[in-house]
């Protein structure tokens, strides 16, 4: 594209033409590298509300804290670079047609047409390629992520999410591991956002956190709901994602392979704040999480009695 | 004058037999092909404009967020910007009518209602559509639509904020009120009763299209030797009629929702805001999602197909050669129609999908690249051994190849569902698409402007105006998307107030401002195209009816066309791309000259 830029400019014939095109080049140069610089200028962690949030993040992936992830970083890294070669390889072939077949005097298309067997060859690879990345990278991460729940032997603790306009529930079963009943008609404004029967005896011990707490290392079932819109749970540092959806009861599953603070982020538009609906997701040592949950039971025993 | 004299096969109107028509049947309600063009080429680039102000409106507050708007923040009313700072609830406003402005308003009837209206009847030689009156009723009911989407944003409450997809139960809670008359006068229903207009308007339009390509060519003009752009508008025209019933039933169906209170995309137990929500529930939101995307898909190719078409004639012309593989494509083309219907549920991996199905959409997606991939390369390779004159119509149209190819490379990722686990719904979506329209679709639209401006008005656009238009448009075009990759990439999610409510986004809100910044540029840099649109008219350099040397049968009309568009029937002779034909004394060997 450089290469015709200059084509036209050597073409400009009068000094009219000259000032506009010089002016409109000024205006590029400013207006596009000044844009440029400051954003290169700065690409730091961040903290957010009052607890600091772990990892570094910048332009590419954020930090990766999952087992499965790096399946899918290195589909995305795979994807890009493949990109990247078609793009130059597209690119290379076009300026070099724009520079050697302009117009110019004595020099005439030619009605032949271009016995492209290199396009061809291309258009394979391309076929080839489309199906090695969809049947050998993304299929088994997908089976694996969304589809193969690790077994009951596995002892995969469970926690549910229930996601509302415009914050995230998190439903552990307590201390006995096992969920109480849960039903529309009983969810109660803060009390009971999730809707526990607390006649059941075992959603007696139940608890609600707005926090996502785990243990690092084991594997976890989010089994996740919506109570009135659309929305999904998004863990970028997990490489997890899935709509929560009303009516629907969608489990997803990881593993965290170390510990720290970092954020749920609702990928979904669901309504006015969506855009502060976030949770502080906290992967935490196995000792340290059974303190955290008991906590939490002592918390909700309290407020029986 | 009636409408069936342009049933009649002769093709040939005198001019005697027409009286002279009063100003209102000759601009307004007219029944002429190329006025019609007309009129919706001016409503839908004022629609585009209109949809751009609010993206730069928008932008504002992506870049400083929860700063007051300098300047014109005080125009606003306090309900939507106290002090300049924008709400929640209009920074959603005004995101759903950008997407819905742009698409349904803006770019595709643009691309169909204007440049296929225009350009399609005299590039097979016909007086005018099939069905005149049809015509001007698609315009005028396109226009209503118009007319009740610009209306929302007066409502209480302000307009539709549910997102250009509208997806249920959001968009069916949103904006309720109590009484009948206040759920009536809101914004998501006339939102939702727009939609309803535009789609009748575009099977209008659509059944017209394919009956005229069928019914209507010149003599000789053989389906083989249809102008590309003729072939893009026919598989377009199939897609729209097939594709928008089930949104136009889709969108009556939620009018039902929020106005009668039936409940086919709200379940049971729904609770909002602590509240049990007044539906009886059992329905399912993913129905909406399905009936949405099963329109919404083969859109994206009525947004590109058309410009596809448009590039095509501007390559074949200016590179003064024959397009690589017209069969080629023309069957890809038709190919990536058919596949446009059975890809939809790629934009709905994260609802719960299996592995099965994804698999299957996967599939699908992969095969649906290959023919994009074919078209691509067959215009590259069109440019081999060329003589390339570039001219503005050139540059655009040269410009769209790398930048569609961008667009079209990066849905790669999107429709992996492994990777799209990541980039589902984050900013990368939102370069990818825009990628596709933006330097692609509005690129196009652009070469088309100002490859068919002499034709319509006698009277060439200005050339370094028309240069600086492009030069400005490519650079901050690609400022403006470009950092959206990295956004995405990095995990910050579309449709968000503030990015920096989370630590990924905070650490590159860098990003944001400069795609702010490159957008302002970008609607600067407009000021030349809509300055050179309107002095060109009066001021530019007066041509003959085939200015550009070019082949196909509109370059036979005078320009611009008077009423019944072809002095003397046209013939057709040859393929449409007969350019520097060996043994030939002129470099162009139109479709319409019996022998050079």
């Amino acid at each position: 594209m450089i290469v015709a830029a200059m084509q036209i400019f050597s073409h400009r014939r009068n000094a009219t033409k000259r000032l506009f095109l010089g002016a409109a080049l000024w205006v590029l140069a400013v207006g596009l590298l000044l844009p440029t610089a400051t954003a290169f200028a700065q690409a730091v962690a961040a903290d957010t509300s009052g607890v600091k949030i772990d990892g570094t993040y910048g332009f590419g992936l954020p930090p990766d804290v999952s087992e499965h992830g790096w399946q899918i970083d290195r589909l995305i890294n795979i994807l890009h670079v493949f990109m990247a070669i078609l793009f130059v390889g597209w690119g290379i072939f076009l300026v070099r047609c724009l520079v050697l077949y302009r117009k110019k005097p004595g020099h005439a298309a030619s009605y032949e047409l271009l016995k492209a067997k290199p396009a061809k060859y291309a258009e394979i690879v391309v076929m080839v390629f489309e199906v090695i990345v969809l049947v050998g990278f993304s299929m088994p991460v997908w089976a694996s992520v969304k589809n193969d729940l690790p077994k009951d032997s596995e002892n995969p603790f469970k926690v549910r999410v229930i996601a509302e306009q415009f914050a995230w529930n998190f439903h552990y079963p307590g201390p006995d591991g096992v969920f109480g009943r849960s039903a529309p008609q009983f969810v109660n404004g803060a009390d009971n956002p999730a809707g526990i029967d607390r006649s059941d005896q075992a959603g007696k011990d139940d608890l609600v956190a707005g926090e996502l707490h785990f243990p690092v290392g084991e594997p976890i079932i989010c089994e996740l709901t919506s109570k009135d819109v659309i929305h999904s749970f998004f863990l970028p540092v997990m490489r997890i994602k899935q709509d929560t959806i009303p009516g629907m009861r969608i489990p997803v599953w990881f593993k965290a392979k170390q510990s720290g603070n970092y954020e749920v982020a609702c990928a979904q538009l669901c309504g006015n704040n969506h855009y502060k609906m976030k949770a502080l997701m906290v992967i935490e040592p196995r000792a340290k999480f059974d303190e955290w949950l008991k906590k939490k039971s002592e918390i909700i025993e309290f407020k029986e009695d | 004058m009636s409408g069936e004299s342009h049933h009649g096969s002769s093709g040939h109107h005198g001019n005697e037999s027409h009286h002279e028509l009063g100003f209102l049947r000759k601009w307004v309600f007219s029944i002429d092909h190329k006025v019609i063009g007309i009129q919706y080429t001016i409503t839908s680039l004022c629609f585009l404009f209109l949809g751009f102000c609010l993206m730069m409106l928008m932008r504002w507050q992506l870049a400083y967020p929860l700063k007051p708007l300098p300047f014109i923040g005080h125009w606003f009313s306090e309900q939507i910007m106290p002090g300049g700072i924008m709400l929640p609830e209009f920074y959603n406003s005004l995101g759903a009518m950008h997407g819905t402005i742009m698409v349904f308003l803006g770019v595709v009837p643009l691309l169909v209602g204007g440049f296929g209206n225009y350009v399609m009847p005299l590039q097979i030689g016909a007086p005018d559509m099939s069905f005149p009156k049809l015509n001007m009723m698609s315009y005028w009911v396109y226009f209503c639509g118009g007319v009740v989407m610009l209306a929302s944003f007066f409502m209480p409450g302000g307009a539709a904020n549910s997102g250009w997809t509208s997806y249920a139960p959001l968009s069916v809670i949103s904006q309720q009120g109590p009484t009948f008359y206040a759920k009536f006068f809101s914004g998501q229903t006339f939102w939702l009763m727009g939609m309803v207009f535009l789609i009748t308007s575009s099977l209008l339009g659509s059944v017209n299209f394919i009956v005229t390509i069928i019914q209507l060519r010149a003599k000789g003009m053989t389906m083989f030797r249809l102008p590309f752009f003729v072939w893009s508008q026919f598989v377009t025209a199939f897609l729209l009629l097939l594709a928008f019933p089930p949104l136009e039933a889709a969108g009556v169906l939620q009018l039902m929702d929020r106005l009668a209170g039936t409940s086919f995309f709200m379940p049971s137990g729904l609770i909002v805001s602590g509240q049990a929500a007044p539906y009886t529930g059992g329905g399912s939101p993913l129905l909406w999602q399905h009936l949405f995307w099963f329109l919404a898909h083969p859109e994206v190719y009525v947004l590109i197909l058309p410009g596809l078409g448009i590039v095509a004639e501007v390559i074949a012309n200016n590179t003064r050669k024959p397009l690589w593989g017209y069969r080629i494509m023309i069957y890809a083309i038709v190919f990536l129609g058919f596949m446009s219907f059975i890809v939809w549920a790629h934009h709905m991996f994260m609802t719960g999908m299996g592995t099965k199905i994804s698999a299957f959409f996967a599939a699908t997606t992969m095969i649906i690249s290959i023919p994009s991939v074919v078209v691509l390369t067959a215009m590259l390779l069109s440019l081999h051994r060329s003589s390339i004159r570039f001219s503005v119509p050139m540059l655009f149209a040269l410009a769209f190849l790398p930048m569609f190819a961008i667009g079209g490379l990066t849905g790669l990722p999107l429709g992996l569902p492994a990777s799209d686990i990541h980039l589902h719904d984050t900013y990368y979506v939102i370069g990818h698409f825009h990628y596709v329209v933006v330097p692609g679709s509005i690129f196009a639209i652009f070469a088309g402007i100002y490859h068919w401006y002499p034709k319509a008005t006698g009277r060439k656009l200005n050339e370094v105006l028309g240069k600086m238009h492009f030069w400005l448009s490519v650079i901050f075009a690609n400022g403006v998307f470009f950092p959206m990759f990295f956004q995405g990439m990095a995990g910050v999610s579309r449709r968000l107030y503030d990015q920096t409510a989370y630590a990924h986004g905070e650490a590159i809100q860098s990003l944001a401002r400069m795609s702010s910044w490159s957008a302002w540029c970008l609607g600067l840099a407009q000021l030349p195209f809509i300055l050179n649109f309107f002095m060109s008219m009066f001021a530019g350099k007066k041509v003959k009816e085939n200015p550009w040397d070019a082949t196909t049968l509109e370059w036979a009309a005078p320009s611009p066309p008077p009423h019944g568009n072809f002095l003397t029937e046209p013939v057709v002779y040859r393929g449409p791309y007969e350019y520097s034909v060996p043994g030939n004394p002129r470099d162009f060997y139109p479709q319409f000259v019996t022998e050079a």
